[in-house]
């Protein structure tokens, strides 16, 4: 009878689930976790460390996903089910708004420059845009517009931090690192640009507008140049034709510096 | 999950810790997952005892020094770990009763309660099992289930050798017991 037991009892060995053995390896930094989320582009798959998210990528498959992860980062991404609270309580949200709120991320690997441009790329609202220009200005490194694009391309977490929302001054959108070209479009339109108003005024090569009201200009996109009621909106090409006009910057979107 | 294998994991972690870690995670994962499990009857909380246990094996492998690392019986060391979160699991849980009302038949309900596609046998030895005193439970199944040392149980327990060999005694006297009485049904 005891042995009967002592047999029955080795038949209660199994095997733990293939996720939390790969979450468990996670722990030491040796591979990094990833999970898949629907977003309006397709599934992204968002991989995840100690520091916070390390890559936000879409891939065909997550064999896909994990060849490039693995050929950029130099370490492996591994399948988990269950994301540390503090990702999976702010990860969903971040997607969703495209803005990283306390979403930890991981930027280690990041040069310093990279990381303000993340940062300052971070900020930019919803359903605006800001040309690559502004970001190298609010940073402090007007003259670095061309490595705020190389920056902008490799960014590691796009939609978490919106890269989409960074265009060429000429009102084109631009190249966008993540899946096909147009996947810029397609998310800036999800968040409610107007994109016929949009290309209209860049292909008129308007880069400002005002209120004739508040002698105030704008960013075009900024919500209170959005605001303004057609019949008031005054449309610029430059800022110093909108000096001149009399107008000074919004401090909000700030299109330009305060001083003239 | 073979001996040699597990014998040339603490050279292996001594030698390079980040590199040699998934290796021993793979190596002792099915063990400390079917051990918590049968301790705890609730995958959910075997799967949080298995995260819980690398997470602090890691921080604790990264503090000694190698040569403490290189002399670890690895097993059992990593079982010091998880029979501990496993006690405190079991003792949280009994603070703050969360599942089972009265007439409730928590095997039959949630999804996390243990694999049902065992057998008749399994359902009744692991029910049998859940129902020893914690002592006499870690020791049996850490003894029968995983195959540990008497050794590498005692060392994981905190316990004397002797002391977890009456455990084991004494659970498995209880478990044919029970097992008489289902038979005699």
């Amino acid at each position: 009878m005891t042995n009967q037991i002592i047999s029955d009892l080795k038949e209660l060995m199994t095997t733990a689930p293939a996720a939390s053995v790969n979450a468990a390896i996670t722990v030491s930094g040796a591979a990094d976790g990833y999970v898949a989320r629907p977003s309006t582009l397709g599934t992204l798959f968002v991989a995840f460390n100690e520091r916070g998210v390390s890559a936000v990528d879409l891939a065909d498959s997550p064999t896909d996903f994990e060849d490039r992860f693995a050929y950029l980062h130099g370490r492996q991404a591994l399948p988990v089910e269950r994301l540390p609270a503090q990702i999976e309580g702010h990860l969903d949200s971040a997607i969703d708004t495209g803005k990283p709120g306390r979403l930890p991320l991981d930027f280690s690997e990041l040069t310093e420059f990279q990381v303000a441009v993340l940062r300052k790329t971070a900020e930019i609202p919803g359903g605006q845009v800001r040309p690559y220009g502004w970001v190298a200005r609010e940073i402090g490194k007007p003259g670095a517009v061309r490595a705020v694009g190389s920056a902008l391309a490799r960014n590691p977490v796009p939609v978490v931090v919106p890269c989409h929302r960074v265009v060429r001054s000429d009102g084109h959108l631009g190249n966008y690192s993540l899946g096909d070209s147009d996947n810029k479009r397609v998310l800036l339109e999800a968040e409610g640009l107007d994109m016929a108003l949009y290309e209209s005024q860049s292909e008129r090569g308007i880069r400002f507008t005002g209120s004739d009201t508040t002698s105030i200009f704008c960013n075009p996109t900024c919500h209170h140049a959005r605001r303004t009621s057609a019949k008031h909106t005054i449309e610029f090409r430059s800022e110093h034709e909108a000096r001149r006009a009399g107008f000074r910057p919004c401090k909000v979107c700030r299109p330009a510096s305060a001083a003239a | 999950m073979t001996a040699p294998n597990l014998s040339k994991l603490a050279g292996e972690l001594a030698a390079d810790l980040d590199g040699a870690f998934a290796a021993y995670v793979r190596a002792t994962a099915d063990g400390i997952y079917s051990g918590s499990l049968r301790m705890l009857g609730d995958r959910s909380d075997a799967e949080d005892v298995l995260q819980e246990t690398y997470t602090r094996a890691y921080a604790a492998l990264k503090g000694y020094s190698q040569e403490r690392v290189g002399a670890l019986k690895v097993r059992g060391w990593t079982w010091t770990i998880a029979a501990n979160l496993c006690r405190n699991r079991l003792r949280s849980r009994a603070r703050k009763p969360t599942t089972p009302l009265d007439g409730i038949d928590v095997a039959a309900s949630g999804r996390n309660v243990d694999d049902a596609a065992l057998s008749k046998i399994g359902a009744d030895l692991r029910a049998a099992l859940l129902d020893l005193p914690f002592p006499q439970r870690a020791a049996v199944v850490m003894r029968h289930v995983l195959d540990l040392t008497y050794e590498e149980v005692a060392a994981a327990l905190d316990r004397p050798v002797g002391t977890v060999k009456a455990d084991v005694h004494r659970g498995l006297a209880r478990l044919r017991q029970e097992y008489q009485e289902e038979e005699v049904r």
